[in-house]
Parts: structure tokens; C-alpha cells; sequence
């Protein structure tokens, strides 16, 4: 920041984020001079401790496992959640979606999108620390690394060991186990597109096609490979979330952020000797145990950081120090920059980032559950006959030509009824009922007849109503014009 | 870009950015650059494999000929022969079937009419109208009101022998003078309305009998059998309802001949026959006869 004058990119209009800060603080001293430096040497073999992050971390890792069971689940005799992409159909429980009311899943798309934006810019990564599929494969499958080959330690000395009997029958067990999880993670991908139970039975039989092969042992190449063998290097240098990140955290988003100006200078506790003047240190006692259990292989007292997935766990480590040598807890903890800057802290409704994502994920919601309210298993479209537009009849009543189009979106043979409401006098002429074949539209002839008499106006409302007839609460209205001269 | 290189050792290449964002100097990973060496040698397969090498005046073809307009064109053809067939076997039932049967049969009756609707614009609607909805002096195909009758035997006999009318002048017998015309019109015009008491409309009554209208329009004015004589008694007129041309009508009749030729002033009402006229006949008026019934009166 020191030669910004000399600088000619820098633009002097700029408002600084700190504009209004104080900057005394430590922790605000050195934003933006530093680049930090991630993690390149080897794989990152991070140590496990318990604490509240961890968790956390869990309980958010386990709504994964309806991601594997999701495919299991019924719903009247087929798979509850089904993509049929060969008869283009969606079924979410009860729900049919039909290429027509696709936009209600882009809804669900621009809720979720919304949701990263706003969790991000409440408290930072949130869904990379905690429940992205990256973060969790990684940390199950480093767990599994920690049973078959124990502690970082081992980890990192059976690395270095040649290759011998002792060093196979080690990383054999683990990858089997790594293969296991990946070919399940592929096969339960699948298992959404194509039915889960005739997949297993068509395993058994050698009977997938290519394109299932070739999908699910990619996924669980792919997995194993990601969650595996580059692990953080994903997050750090792979995904493109990582780098929007910066746009997206402010300085009042809080973040695993550790107090410099209570940290330091760091040192270990050292019993002064006799004579010896003890030395004034902070609180870190320097123990680096916050950077061992780093699975990005952080050290967070540099400052918040892009290889940071502020997933907390180095919250937990240094809460477990402080516990034992008697600190306050805290020295690392989530906090924002301008707590560390004097401002008093802003509740998140009160941050108009957050309250404009919040309002547009409010939309999106709203828009989805109105689609899903509005949206009916069938759909009628009316269109009136133009040439002519009536018809005058011989009892001198006025006749009206309309052409419905009935869309079942069911799996079912729709067996559908039309009906007409309009003045007392309206009659009218259809088939008695329309078959309709799953996810087709079947068109009707219809004709409305009202007396000369009973007319008022050249445009009459009237309500076209389809009723499924096996399932009558299925129905759907559509307003139309009789028209008359 | 900074003058000054605050980190000299760590092999950037002197470009800095805002400060602090430089360009490093390091080797891509080896996987990166076997890959990219593997990249090559796909190239060369790939380029032996598909058509990719441009001639003077066509190109390499490839080892196995294979491309993508091939490729659609096949896909194309499998759906045409499924589309073609479907349709040739309609076409054969249409021809079987009888008219009673196809209106009977969904899918069929669809069909018919769906492949009527150029056939009507180009020979029925220039009478017609484009939806039957009929011209001055044309009638409506799209009411109730038949003359001919409106069962779909009948309106397939009128393509196939096509329908002439015919009224004489001033009554069966050409005896009623102009005062009797005016009150039969009077008459005509009452019974389609429903009032009939002023003096007019009751002398109307006797001519109506002595003119043996009744012959043809029925004793109550309604044609016992759909002879081609209107339904005096409905709101549909086949020419006018207006008084003056009632009158018309009735003074110089329906195609009436005279020497040969048609009379002056009297009203022009034929369908000519289309067995000769349609291309293959035989099915399109049975085509024709389904999508006219089906307009909106067919009985
Ligand atoms: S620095 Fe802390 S919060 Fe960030 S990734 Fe490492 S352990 Fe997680
Ligand atoms: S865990 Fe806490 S005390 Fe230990 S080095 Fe990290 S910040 Fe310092």
C-alpha cells in the first residue's frame, strides 16, 4: 500500500473497504501485501482432533448418505426419484415434471446459486468446509486412510518407504475401500436416471449398457482420483468457486480468523530461568498444532487466505491448547475484519449484500412453490377456431368452435372429461371422454352453443374445465371467450 | 506494473500486478505435459480416422467413411419409412373403411381431416370459406341446416354428384301475382320469426298453399325430407332475410331456365360434382366428406 501514488493502476476515486476503520488492529495491517503462499509440497496429511467444528462437520457429511439412499426410496409402485430422460420425464415423489415445467427446477437452481452467495457472505465458505462433496469424499476417505495406515506420521513415513510387502498390504485394503465408495457414488448417480433396483439386477447379469459402464466407472474413477489423490489441490487449484469467493466476502463477513493482536509475539512457554527476565509474549504458544490439522495445509495465522475453506477445524485445535494452558478460548475463531477493525458488529439483516441475495432466493422459492402448487399432472390448452369465429345455428342460437389440447403428465392413461361453464343456457358438444397415453397431448373438437337471446356482450367469458375421470380432484380450468356477433 | 521486484528469488519473471501479483517462471507438472505430448499423438489418429483433410475438389474420407450428414441422413430415414408407413396404412383404411366407420374411429377421423384442410382450401373454400363459414348466397358448412341432409353418406353424395337447386318462379305453378308474392314473403318471414297475425302474413297462408309451395317446404314450412328445399321455419336464410330479396326470390325462383340459358334476376344455386374434378376421387371425397361433418354440424 506503500507506493500506491507511484502506482499508475491505482485509482484514486477508490473507495478502500476500510474507509471509516480503525487500522491500528494487527490483523488489518498486512491485507493485500502478501500473497500467500498455498500448499505445494506432497499431500497434506492432516491430523484428526475432536471438537465442535468436527462435529459439525459431521452431522453435515451424513445428509450425504441420502444421496445413497435416495434411489431406494418408493412411491406408488416406481422409484420415488426418478429423471426419466428417455421418456423426458422428472419424477419427484408425487410430482411429474414434464419438459414444460422445467423452469420450476431453474428455479431450484437460482435458489441454490442465491444460497452460496448469501451463506458466503454471512460467514464465508460454509459449503466448502462443511458440506461440499469435495470437503466430504476427502474427509471420509481420509479418515479410512487414518484406520489402514494410521497417524499423519505413519502416513508420511510409509510414503517414503519403498515399495514392500509391508507398504502393499497396507494401501491395498484402502484403496479397495476408496474403489468401494467411488463404484457406490457412480452407481448412485446412475441409479437417479435409470431405476436403482433393475441397475443392481442388470449388475449381476453383465446387462448395462455402455453408456451406464462407461458413466459409473468414470464417476468412480473420477472419484476416487479427486477425493483421493488431489484432495485440497481441487480446492486450492481446480474449482472456479474458490476464486468468485474473494467477490463475495466483505470485510463484516466473519471468517476462522485468527487475533493477531492477542497472538502475538508467539512463543513457546518457556519457564523463565533464574535471573532471566520473562520474555512478553502473546498467547500463541507457537505449537503450529492449528496448521497440523489444516486439511488445506493452511497456517490461518497468516491471515484469511484463498487455500482456506474456513471449515474450522483449526478453531477446534487451538481451542483444545488454549483449554490446557488456561487461555480464554478464541484465539482463533470466527470473526470479521471489521470487528477486528472497532465496528460494531452488523446482525446480517441488516447487511444490504445479504438482504438483496436473500430477496432474490426469496423469489426464487416462492416462484418454485407456485409452480409446484399451480402445476398439474395434466394441462389443457384451448385454442378457438378463427374461421369462423361463430356460427349461427338454425334455431338461431350461436355456436362456438374450440380445439382443446389435453396434456397428461402422468405415467398413466389419462381418461380425461371436459366440461363447460358458462351462462345456465350454454350447451355444449364433445366427446364423452378423451384418452390421452402418458406424457402425449390428445386434442378434442368441442362445441359451445348459448341461445340468441341469452347473449350479452360479443365476448362472453366461459370456463373450459378438464377432469382426469379416475382421479377427479386432478383437474384444470381455462378461461376462454365465446364470441358472438 | 511495479519498477521494483521485491521478491528477486523466488523466479518470477519481473511482470507485477497490483502490487503483488506476478508472473512465476515454473514448469508445468510432468502429467501436464505428458498429456500434452499425448495430445499429438491423438491428433494424428484422429486425422486418420475421420474426415478432416481438404482436397482441391472433395476431401479425405476417412477410415471408415463415416459422417455426420451420413449420420442424420440415416437417423432422418428410419423416422421418414416409420412416418411414411403409418401414413400409407391410414390411407389404405380410408380407402377400405366405410365413411360410417371411419367418423367412428378416432385416430382415422383425425387423420382425414388433418390431411383435408389444403384439399378444402384449394376446391371447397372459394365458396365455402376457408372454415366453412359460407358466403352471401354460399351456404354455411359449419351450422346445423342441411339441404341436402347433413349425415355423412349425404354429404358425401353431394361431392360425388354435386347439388343443383331448384325453385320455380312465383309458386309450383307460376300463377301467383306480385301482390300474392308480397304477402307469401310477409308469410315466410313470420313463420321464421314466430309472429304471424297481421293481415298480410294470413293472406300469406292461403297463397302459400295455392302457390303448392308445400310440395317441396313441407306443410308447416319445414321439408318433410332433405329434398334441397330450405327450412322456412329456422333462422337460417339460403339467401337473404332480408324482405326485398325474399321477395326476389320468390318472383324469378331458383335457377330457372329459360330458352336454355339461366333466367334474368333468378338465383344461381350449384355445386358441381367433384368425381371428376378432385385428384384420386375416390378417397379425398370420402377425405372431404369426413372434414365437412366434422365442422361443427355434421349429424
Ligand atoms: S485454515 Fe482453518 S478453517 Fe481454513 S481450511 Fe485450514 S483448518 Fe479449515
Ligand atoms: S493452535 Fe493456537 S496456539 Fe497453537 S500455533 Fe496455532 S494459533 Fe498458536
Amino acid at each position: 500500500m506503500s507506493d500506491q501514488n507511484k502506482d499508475p493502476h491505482y485509482d484514486a476515486t477508490h473507495k478502500s473497504q476500510l474507509e471509516g476503520m480503525e487500522t491500528s488492529n494487527k490483523n488489518l495491517q498486512n491485507i493485500g501485501v502478501e500473497l500467500l503462499s498455498v500448499h505445494t509440497d506432497g499431500t497434506v496429511h492432516a491430523k484428526r482432533i475432536s471438537g465442535r467444528f468436527r462435529t459439525i462437520k459431521w452431522v453435515v457429511a451424513a445428509m450425504w448418505l441420502t444421496f445413497f439412499l435416495g434411489p431406494y426410496l418408493q412411491w406408488d409402485g416406481r422409484q420415488a426419484i426418478l429423471f426419466d430422460l428417455v421418456n423426458r420425464q422428472f419424477h419427484i415423489f408425487g410430482l411429474t415434471i414434464l419438459p414444460q415445467d422445467i423452469w420450476v427446477l431453474a428455479m431450484m437452481l437460482l435458489f441454490a446459486a442465491l444460497a452460496l452467495a448469501a451463506t458466503t457472505a454471512v460467514a464465508g465458505r460454509l459449503w466448502c468446509g462443511y458440506a461440499c462433496f469435495q470437503t466430504v469424499w476427502m474427509d471420509v476417505f481420509t479418515w479410512l486412510e487414518e484406520k489402514f495406515e494410521g497417524n499423519p506420521n505413519k502416513r508420511q513415513k510409509l510414503e517414503q518407504q519403498p515399495w514392500n510387502l509391508d507398504k502393499i498390504r497396507k494401501k491395498v485394503p484402502k484403496w479397495l475401500a476408496w474403489a468401494f465408495i467411488g463404484f457406490m457414488t457412480g452407481f448412485s448417480f446412475v441409479a437417479y436416471f435409470d431405476p436403482a433396483l433393475d441397475l443392481w439386477a442388470r449388475l449381476f447379469t453383465l446387462e448395462w449398457t455402455s453408456t451406464e459402464t462407461i458413466i459409473i466407472l468414470g464417476l468412480a474413477a473420477a472419484t476416487v482420483f479427486f477425493a483421493g489423490f488431489l484432495r485440497e489441490q481441487v480446492c486450492i487449484g481446480f474449482c472456479p468457486y474458490a476464486r468468485i469467493q474473494g467477490a463475495m466476502i466483505d470485510t463484516e463477513t466473519v471468517v476462522p480468523t485468527y487475533d493477531v493482536d492477542r497472538g502475538e509475539p508467539r512463543g513457546r512457554m518457556r519457564r523463565p530461568k533464574p535471573g532471566e527476565e520473562a520474555p512478553e509474549l502473546g498467547d500463541c504458544i507457537d505449537c503450529n498444532l492449528c496448521v497440523a490439522v489444516c486439511p488445506t495445509g493452511v497456517d490461518i495465522r497468516k491471515g484469511q487466505q484463498f487455500g482456506c475453506i474456513t471449515c474450522g477445524l483449526c478453531i477446534d485445535a487451538c481451542d483444545s491448547v488454549m483449554e490446557k494452558i488456561k487461555k480464554p478460548k478464541g484465539l482463533i475463531r470466527y470473526a470479521s475484519l471489521a470487528e477486528f477493525g472497532g465496528k460494531p458488529f452488523t446482525p446480517f439483516y441488516k447487511r444490504p449484500r445479504v438482504l438483496v441475495y436473500t430477496g432474490i432466493m426469496t423469489f426464487a422459492a416462492v416462484a418454485m412453490i407456485w409452480g409446484l402448487i399451480n402445476m398439474s399432472p395434466i394441462d389443457m390448452k384451448v385454442l378457438h377456431e378463427r374461421a369462423p369465429l361463430f356460427v349461427q345455428m338454425s334455431d338461431g342460437s350461436i355456436q362456438n368452435k374450440y380445439y382443446a389440447k389435453v396434456v397428461n403428465k402422468t405415467d398413466q392413461l389419462l381418461e380425461a372429461e371436459i366440461t363447460v361453464d358458462g351462462p345456465d343456457s350454454l350447451i355444449y358438444i364433445v366427446d364423452e371422454k378423451i384418452n390421452v397415453q402418458p406424457g402425449t397431448v390428445g386434442t378434442a373438437t368441442l362445441l359451445v352453443r348459448i341461445p340468441k337471446g341469452d347473449i350479452e356482450q360479443t365476448n362472453t367469458p366461459i370456463d373450459i374445465k378438464v377432469q382426469d375421470l379416475n382421479n377427479p380432484q386432478v383437474k384444470e380450468t381455462y378461461e376462454s371467450m365465446f364470441i358472438s356477433p | 506494473m511495479a519498477q521494483h521486484n521485491p521478491w528477486p528469488d523466488e523466479g518470477n519473471t519481473g511482470h507485477i500486478w497490483d502490487e503483488d501479483i506476478r508472473e512465476l517462471d515454473n514448469p508445468p507438472p510432468l502429467w501436464w505435459m505428458l498429456a500434452f505430448y499425448a495430445g499429438f499423438v491423438m491428433i494424428v489418429f484422429y486425422a486418420l480416422y475421420y474426415p478432416t483433410i481438404p482436397w482441391t475438389d472433395s476431401h479425405y474420407k476417412g477410415m471408415t467413411g463415416w459422417t455426420q450428414v451420413e449420420e442424420y441422413k440415416e437417423d432422418y430415414q428410419v423416422l421418414k419409412n416409420w412416418r411414411d408407413q403409418k401414413f400409407a396404412q391410414e390411407e389404405e383404411q380410408l380407402a377400405a373403411l366405410p365413411l360410417k366407420e371411419i367418423i367412428e374411429n378416432d385416430e382415422l377421423k383425425t387423420y382425414a381431416v388433418k390431411t383435408s384442410k389444403v384439399l378444402f382450401g384449394d376446391y371447397c373454400a372459394g365458396c365455402h370459406g376457408a372454415g366453412g363459414q359460407g358466403n352471401p348466397n354460399f351456404p354455411v358448412l359449419a351450422d346445423d341446416d342441411w339441404l341436402w341432409g347433413g349425415k355423412i353418406d349425404q354429404i358425401y353424395t353431394a361431392l360425388e354428384k354435386g347439388r343443383i337447386g331448384n325453385m320455380p318462379a312465383r309458386g309450383m305453378m307460376g300463377n301467383l301475382n306480385d301482390e300474392e308474392v308480397e304477402q307469401v314473403a310477409d308469410y315466410v318471414i313470420a313463420l321464421a320469426n314466430g309472429n304471424g297475425d297481421d293481415a298480410s302474413v294470413s293472406a300469406g297462408k292461403a297463397v302459400y298453399q295455392k302457390g303448392m309451395c308445400l310440395a317441396c317446404h313441407g306443410p308447416q314450412g319445414k321439408p318433410l325430407a332433405a329434398n334441397g328445399a330450405t327450412n322456412l321455419t329456422d333462422q337460417i336464410w339460403r339467401f337473404s332475410s332480408e324482405r326485398d330479396e325474399v321477395i326476389k326470390t320468390i318472383k324469378y325462383g331458383v335457377m330457372v331456365k329459360k330458352d336454355g340459358e339461366l333466367a334474368p334476376n333468378t338465383r344461381n344455386a350449384v355445386m358441381p360434382s367433384f368425381a371428376d374434378r378432385l385428384p384420386d376421387a375416390e378417397v379425398n371425397m370420402k377425405r372431404l366428406a369426413v372434414y365437412v361433418h366434422a365442422l361443427g354440424g355434421g349429424q
